[in-house]
C-alpha cells in the first residue's frame, strides 16, 4: 500500500490555501460540526454555555491584540479599555439612539478603532517600553473616563444594555447568544486570517521584524502602525460590544489593566504572531480560572480556607502560568501544537 | 493659603516615597534594560514583612527594618536568579510579561499569607504633630522624608563611591565594556535587583506607616511609570525629581481639579502627564536620547 508521508505542494496554488491538507479540512469540518452541536448537548447547562460564549469574546478580542503585538509588534496595555469603549458605545448607541443591534456592533468597533488610533499616535515615536507605558497611561485615563462621564457610561453604577437582536430574533439567553458568537468569531477569525496575508498583513510583519529595513524597502510606518492600532481596537470594539449585549449591565471594573494584562498574557501564551495560536491562548486562559474553580470546590470540603482565598490562588496561578510559559515554551501553543502536527505529517516515518 | 501648604506638604511626602520606588525601577532598567511591572509589589512585601515582625512577633521597630532589608535584598537575588536570567536576550515584550507575572504571583502569594483587610502600623514614631507657625505636620511625615532623603543621598554616595556602585554604572554604560574590565555582569544584575527590592521596602515601612497595608500598595508600582517617564528612564537624578513633582501634582490636582471632576483625578493626572511627555520629550528631562544608526 503506497502510504504518502509528509506534505508535498506542487502549485502556487496549494501552498498558499488557507487550509492546506485534506487532513486539516476533515479535522475543521468535524470541530465545526462539534461546535455547532455543542449547544444542543449541554443546553441545560447554563454555567458551560457561559463559559463558552467568554471564550468567543476573548477570541475575538485576543485575535485583535495578536494583530497590533503579534503581527505588528506594537505593545498594548490597554486593550482592555478599548473593549469598553466598544461596550459602552454599543451600549449608547443602541439605548439613546435605538440604532439596529448590527449597526451598534460596527458602529462601536469604528468608534473604538479610532480611539485606539489616537492613542497610536505616539507609536510613531515611541518603542516597546515606552510604548507600553504609553499605552498603560491610555488605560488608566479611559478608565478614569468611564467611570467619570455619568451622563453617557453611567458611572460605576453600570449601563443597562438590551440584549441583541437581529430582524425578529432576540439572543437573550446563554444558548441563542451562543449562536450569535459562534457566527461572529468564525467571521472574525476568517477575516484575521484573510488580513495577516494581504498587503497590510505582510507590512504588519515587515514593520514588526525590522522596522527600519521595513521603511526603506517603502512601508509607510506611521499609516500602518496606525492601521494595525485601528484594526486591533475594531476587533477589541466588536468584542466589547458584544460582551455588553451579553452580560446586560456594563460596569468599568469589566474592563481594567487586568483585563488588558489578561489579553496580552492570552497571546504570549498561544503564541504571538500565530492565528491558531490565539484562539488556543483564548480557550487556555479563560477555561484556567474556570478549571481552577472546580478543583477547589473539589477540595473544600477539607479545605475550607480555600474558598476565601481563590482570588490569591486564581492570581498566583495565573503569573506562574505566565512565568512557566515564558521561560520553557516563549513561543506558546502554536509552536507545541506545530510540533506535534509535524510529527503526525512525517509519520509513520517521523525521522 | 494654609490649606495649599497642607497638600503641597503631604505631596512631598508622596512624592519622596516615589522617589524611592523609581529609584530602584531605574536601577533595574538602567543596569538590566528591564521594565520592572513588580516593583508594587516588592514595596508590598516590605510593608507586610516589617509589620508582621513588629506586630506578631514584638520586635522593636530598628531591627524589624533592617531584618525586612535584608529579607528583601535575599528576595531581589532569588528573583533575579530564577526568573529574570532565564529571560536574558529575549525580546522586550516577553520580559515586561514576565514582570507582569512575577507582580501577579506575588500579590497572590502575599494576599495568601497575609489576607485581605487593612492593617495599621503601631505608632511608631511619635504621634504629637508638630507646628511650623500655624501648620500642623504630622511626625510620621517628617520621618518619612528625612528617611527618602537619606536613603537617596546614600544611594547617590554609594554609586559615586563605592566599586559595586562604578561597577554597576558602568554595566548600565556598556555591558560589553564593563565585562572586558572583569566586572560579572551577572553578579550586577543580581545587585541591581536587590537594592531595587530594598528601596521599594524601604518606601513600603514608610508608606504603612502613614497609611495603613493593604493589597492596594501595589498600585505604586504603577504610580511610578509617569515619575520614571517624566525624569528620563535611565536617569536616577530625574527618577527622584520625578517622583516628587508627580507627588506634587498629585497633591495639587486633588485639590484643584477633584471639585470638577467628583474626585479621582489623583489617579488620572498623572497619567496625562505622561502622555504628554512621551509626546512632547519621549526621553524626559535628563533621559539619553537614542539615536539609531543603520
Amino acid at each position: 500500500m503506497a502510504v504518502k508521508c509528509g506534505v508535498f505542494k506542487t502549485t502556487y496554488r496549494d501552498d498558499e490555501a488557507i487550509w492546506q491538507t485534506k487532513v486539516s479540512k476533515f479535522w475543521l469540518a468535524l470541530l465545526l460540526i462539534a461546535l455547532l452541536a455543542f449547544p444542543f448537548v449541554f443546553q441545560g447547562s447554563r454555567y458551560l454555555l457561559y463559559v463558552v460564549n467568554s471564550v468567543f469574546i476573548a477570541v475575538i478580542a485576543a485575535i485583535g491584540l495578536n494583530i497590533l503585538t503579534g503581527f505588528t509588534g506594537q505593545i498594548s496595555l490597554g486593550h482592555g479599555a478599548f473593549m469598553g469603549v466598544g461596550a459602552y458605545c454599543s451600549g449608547y448607541f443602541m439605548t439613546t439612539l435605538g440604532m439596529p443591534f448590527l449597526v451598534c456592533v460596527v458602529a462601536a468597533g469604528c468608534v473604538t478603532a479610532i480611539v485606539g488610533m489616537i492613542f497610536g499616535i505616539p507609536s510613531l515615536r515611541l518603542k516597546g517600553l515606552y510604548l507600553a507605558i504609553a499605552t498603560l497611561a491610555a488605560q488608566v485615563i479611559l478608565e478614569f473616563v468611564f467611570v467619570r462621564w455619568r451622563g453617557v457610561t453611567g458611572g460605576s453604577q453600570g449601563m443597562l444594555v438590551p440584549p441583541a437582536s437581529i430582524g425578529g430574533l432576540t439572543f437573550n439567553s446563554d444558548f441563542k447568544f451562543y449562536f450569535l458568537a459562534l457566527a461572529f468569531t468564525i467571521l472574525t477569525v476568517m477575516i484575521a486570517k484573510n488580513i495577516v496575508r494581504t498587503k497590510p498583513g505582510r507590512a504588519f510583519m515587515a514593520i514588526r521584524d525590522r522596522y527600519i529595513s521595513a521603511e526603506i524597502i517603502g512601508v509607510p510606518l506611521f499609516q500602518y502602525k496606525l492601521i494595525s492600532f485601528g484594526i486591533s481596537s475594531f476587533y477589541a470594539g466588536v468584542a466589547g460590544s458584544l460582551w455588553g449585549h451579553y452580560i446586560g449591565i456594563i460596569t468599568p471594573e469589566h474592563f481594567n489593566v487586568m483585563i488588558s494584562i489578561q489579553y496580552l498574557s492570552m497571546i504570549i501564551i498561544g503564541g504571538l504572531g500565530s492565528i491558531h495560536g490565539t484562539i488556543m491562548g483564548a480557550v487556555f486562559m479563560t477555561l484556567l480560572p474556570e478549571v481552577l474553580r472546580v478543583i477547589s470546590g473539589l477540595f473544600s470540603g477539607q479545605y475550607p480556607v480555600l474558598v476565601n482565598i481563590f482570588g490569591a490562588i486564581r492570581e498566583s496561578v495565573f503569573g506562574l502560568v505566565i512565568i512557566l510559559f515564558l521561560i520553557f515554551e516563549p513561543d506558546g501553543l502554536a509552536a507545541r501544537w506545530k510540533t506535534i502536527q509535524n510529527y503526525w505529517k512525517l509519520w509513520p516515518f517521523s525521522y | 493659603m494654609e490649606s495649599i501648604l497642607q497638600s503641597l506638604i503631604s505631596g512631598i511626602v508622596v512624592g519622596s516615597i516615589y522617589a524611592l520606588i523609581a529609584l530602584g525601577f531605574v536601577l533595574i532598567y538602567k543596569s538590566t534594560a528591564v521594565i520592572n511591572f513588580a516593583q508594587g509589589e516588592l514595596l508590598m512585601f516590605g510593608a507586610y514583612l516589617c509589620l508582621t515582625l513588629v506586630v506578631v512577633l514584638q520586635v522593636p521597630f530598628w531591627l524589624a527594618f533592617l531584618g525586612t532589608l535584608i529579607a528583601a535584598a535575599l528576595l531581589g537575588f532569588f528573583l533575579e536568579r530564577l526568573f529574570l536570567r532565564p529571560m536574558i536576550g529575549e525580546p522586550a515584550i516577553s520580559i515586561i510579561m514576565l514582570t507582569i507575572g512575577l507582580a501577579s504571583l506575588m500579590q497572590g502569594i502575599i494576599h495568601m499569607t497575609w489576607g485581605s483587610e487593612t492593617r495599621v502600623y503601631p505608632a511608631i514614631f511619635p504621634v504629637e504633630p508638630l507646628r511650623f507657625g500655624g501648620m500642623v505636620v504630622s511626625q510620621v511625615y517628617l520621618y518619612s522624608v528625612l528617611f527618602a532623603v537619606v536613603c537617596l543621598i546614600l544611594f547617590n554616595l554609594f554609586f559615586r563611591y563605592s566599586s559595586s556602585g562604578i561597577a554597576m554604572r558602568a554595566v548600565a554604560n556598556d555591558q560589553q565594556a564593563a565585562q572586558s574590565m572583569g566586572i560579572s555582569i551577572k553578579k550586577i544584575f543580581a545587585i541591581a535587583w536587590a537594592i531595587a527590592a530594598v528601596v521599594a521596602g524601604v518606601g513600603g515601612i514608610l508608606i504603612g506607616n502613614i497609611n495603613g497595608v493593604n493589597a492596594s500598595l501595589s498600585s505604586f508600582g504603577l504610580k511610578v511609570f509617569p515619575a520614571v517617564i517624566l525624569g528620563g528612564l535611565d536617569s536616577i537624578p530625574g527618577a527622584i525629581l520625578g517622583g516628587f513633582i508627580i507627588g506634587l501634582l498629585e497633591a495639587l490636582s486633588g485639590m484643584y481639579l477633584d471639585p470638577l471632576f467628583e474626585g479621582g483625578s489623583k489617579e488620572v493626572v498623572p497619567f496625562v502627564i505622561l502622555v504628554v511627555v512621551l509626546m512632547i520629550k519621549p526621553y524626559g528631562l535628563f533621559g539619553t536620547e537614542e539615536i539609531e544608526k543603520i
